[in-house]
């Protein structure tokens, strides 16, 4: 008796705490910085496509709402030629980000993606890509991983290490 | 004088009396309908629903009659427990399409006769004395609460006081019906009879 | 004024203005749970979310009004009928004010009583009528719950009755100008408040439609206006036994003078739907044997004690 007693004064006395709603439209939730939202393309810092079209991310992909092809430039540099994520499947994991070898494919902090029309969350390349370099700035993948150029293949550069042999076991 | 509560001071007792006449009368014809209702009906819900209403036509006359006190337990004891308590029953036996058809077979005309002949005899009779001597018109005096009262406690106590037997004598009994065995809960500790 | 016109009147506003109040708790409850919550609950349509009762008024209008295939379909259409007109008709009694009464009747209680016990059909009818396995259990637990308090609800209120002499609620009124009844009577009121939330199915034994248990119980079928009624007679039930606490318990339009007396009213009987509300914000629900033993083991003894007690204290008094 004396704990239904205390339990309605208790539901009284949050009358006077201070109420947990964030009235949304006005004020938005502050979010951290790796919260996983809507996902883009990045670009490096020499503003080229960090994308090189390996596929990790769709394969990574729970609910396979990731499409893409890749094909090659006149340089031999891949991209790829369409780059399709579906949102309305999306479950914004997280998991194609962690596959990505180049930090192309980035999530973002954005969740109002509300559409009236379903087909209108198909998201293409062009609505991916952005003019930027999203989490991480001066990072270049083929500056780190090298890249063949005019004849000489990676490592044969002046001041340039030799690739690490990954099937060995020797450092 | 107390006044009846249908009455407003602006009529003469006559128009009242008048006014209640044709009351009582409509009440009695839906009171007569429900009741009929009742006995043709194959479903048993819907006979039990006229039931209710018949109750209810019953108790306001019982208030055009001048005796409130007994209308209101009319409605509440006869239409409001006793009735819901049938209801329940007749929900629980989960009556369909199927049992209605047999009831259909059951009341074959050849069975109204009996009861319809007997009734008819009894109305007769009721017809007769109801001829012989008209009932005297008593007018409008109001039972309150209170007579009822005072009449249940000095004139008919015995009458209250054996009807609080039976009461008790029938509580106890389902108390008894529906008492249960104290019962262990596991299957290891519960006696079994070899 | 016209005497005539004066009745008309008042028998045609009172059942209008229960009804627009009705409709208006139903957001005073959102925002006060919302409230006692931590939340806002509706603030949107119009100034603090008033308007949002016309916006939800609309909506369920314009509801398809879907009656099953398999329901029966004229008990189905008149059960949500029965509790409204119940409901309706027992603010027939509520002295609001004096002179603002629709029918001053001498059984006024019992009234009250008879039309609250008939409300146990549309639960009963519903429940069956829908055909459907959780409307019945609903119904069933409905059933029995309600003619369960029908019993220590009117006991609870034979105290009052006894130390007023008379069934009118006027007369009980104007009985507690020294005294308002709850200090005589506390153990009645105690009783009587618990079974006025058990016999309006209100939260901490909204048994019969436990929506964790039953889907919505003995209303799971019904769809627009007709679940509407069942929802605004339950909101209607709320201000009914609010409004009888406050007549019988505490001394209805009585209140010291620089208030006039159907304000006085209003705001007592407000509190009580408050407190109603309240405990719907803070109580679980029972589970359905505990209601009833708690029902029948202790509620039952105690107003009859009550009962007891308070005779015995009459009869030395007066003699």
């Amino acid at each position: 008796m004396i704990s239904y007693l205390r339990s309605i004064w208790i539901a009284f006395s949050h009358m006077f705490k201070k109420r947990e709603t964030y009235e949304y439209p006005e004020k938005k939730a502050p979010l951290p910085a790796r919260w996983r939202g809507r996902i883009i393309l990045t670009r490096d810092p020499d503003m080229g496509e960090r994308c090189v079209g390996c596929y990790l991310c769709a394969v990574a992909c729970p609910v396979d709402c990731i499409s893409l092809q890749a094909t090659e430039d006149e340089h031999g540099r891949r991209y790829p030629e369409f780059f399709r994520i579906n949102f309305s499947r999306c479950i914004f994991c997280g998991y194609c980000e962690e596959a990505c070898p180049t930090y192309a494919i980035q999530l973002t902090p954005d969740y109002e993606m509300s559409e009236y029309n379903r087909q209108n969350l198909v998201y293409e390349k062009e609505d991916l890509l952005i003019d930027g370099q999203g989490k991480y700035h001066g990072y270049n993948y083929y500056k780190v991983a090298g890249l063949a150029i005019g004849g000489k293949n990676k490592g044969e550069a002046e001041n340039e290490d030799k690739p690490i042999d990954i099937r060995s076991l020797i450092p | 004088m107390k006044t009846s509560p249908l009455i407003s001071e602006a009529l003469s007792p006559e128009k009242i009396m008048e006014k209640i006449d044709i009351l009582f009368y409509i009440t009695s014809a839906v009171a007569v309908i429900s009741t009929i209702m009742v006995i043709t009906r194959y479903h048993a819900v819907h006979a039990l629903l006229y039931l209710v209403v018949s109750f209810l036509s019953i108790a306001l006359i019982f208030y055009f009659a001048g005796a409130p006190f007994i209308a209101a337990l009319e409605v509440i004891i006869y239409a409001g427990a006793i009735m819901v308590l049938f209801i329940f029953v007749v929900m629980m036996l989960n009556l369909g399409p199927r049992t209605m058809e047999q009831e259909r077979g059951w009341t074959t005309p050849a069975i109204w006769i009996g009861p319809s002949i007997l009734s008819a005899v009894l109305l007769v009779a009721f017809m007769t004395v109801l001829m012989n001597n008209p009932a005297e018109d008593t007018g409008l005096n109001l039972v309150g609460v209170q007579e009822v009262g005072i009449s249940l406690f000095t004139e008919y106590l015995l009458a209250v006081e054996l009807t609080g037997l039976l009461l008790m004598a029938a509580i106890i009994g389902a108390y008894h019906l529906g008492s249960r065995e104290k019962k262990i809960y596991h299957r290891y500790l519960e006696k079994t009879d070899q | 004024m016209n005497v005539t016109l004066k009745t008309a009147l008042i028998i045609l506003g009172v059942p209008f203005a229960m009804l627009s109040l009705a409709a208006g708790l139903i957001w005073v409850e959102r925002r006060l749970l919302a409230l006692w919550q931590d939340r806002y609950g509706p603030n949107r349509v119009g100034p603090f979310g008033l308007l949002q009762v016309l916006a939800d008024m609309i909506k369920i209008f314009f509801k398809e009004d879907w009656i099953p295939p398999f329901a029966d379909r004229k008990v189905f259409v008149i059960a949500p009928a029965i509790v409204m007109s119940t409901i309706l008709l027992s603010f027939a009694i509520i002295p609001f004010a004096p002179g603002i009464i629709i029918s001053d009747m001498n059984i006024g209680i019992l009234f009250f009583l008879a039309m609250s016990s008939l409300g146990a059909y549309s639960i009963v009818l519903a429940g069956w009528s829908s055909n459907n396995k959780y409307a019945l259990l609903g119904a069933l637990r409905g059933s029995a719950q309600m003619m369960t308090y029908e019993v220590f609800m009117g006991l609870s209120l034979m105290g009052v009755v006894m130390m007023t002499g008379s069934f009118k609620l006027t007369d009980i009124v104007l009985a507690q100008q020294h005294i308002w009844f709850v200090v005589p009577q506390f153990l009645g009121f105690v009783i009587f408040l618990i079974a006025g939330i058990a016999e309006t199915h209100r939260l901490p034994f909204d048994i019969p439609e436990a929506e964790s248990e039953l889907v919505a119980g003995y209303h799971s079928e019904y769809s627009g206006m007709k679940f509407g009624m069942f929802f605004v007679a339950e909101y209607l039930g709320i201000i009914l036994v609010s409004a009888l606490i406050t007549a019988l318990f505490f001394g209805g339009w009585l209140g010291p003078g620089f208030l006039p007396g159907p304000v006085w009213f209003f705001l007592k009987t407000f509190v009580f739907i408050m407190f109603f509300i309240l405990l719907r914000a803070s109580l679980p629900r029972p589970r359905y044997d505990q209601l009833m033993g708690y029902g029948w083991k202790i509620l039952l003894p105690l107003s009859l004690i009550n009962l007891l007690v308070t005779g015995a204290i009459m009869m030395i008094y007066i003699n």
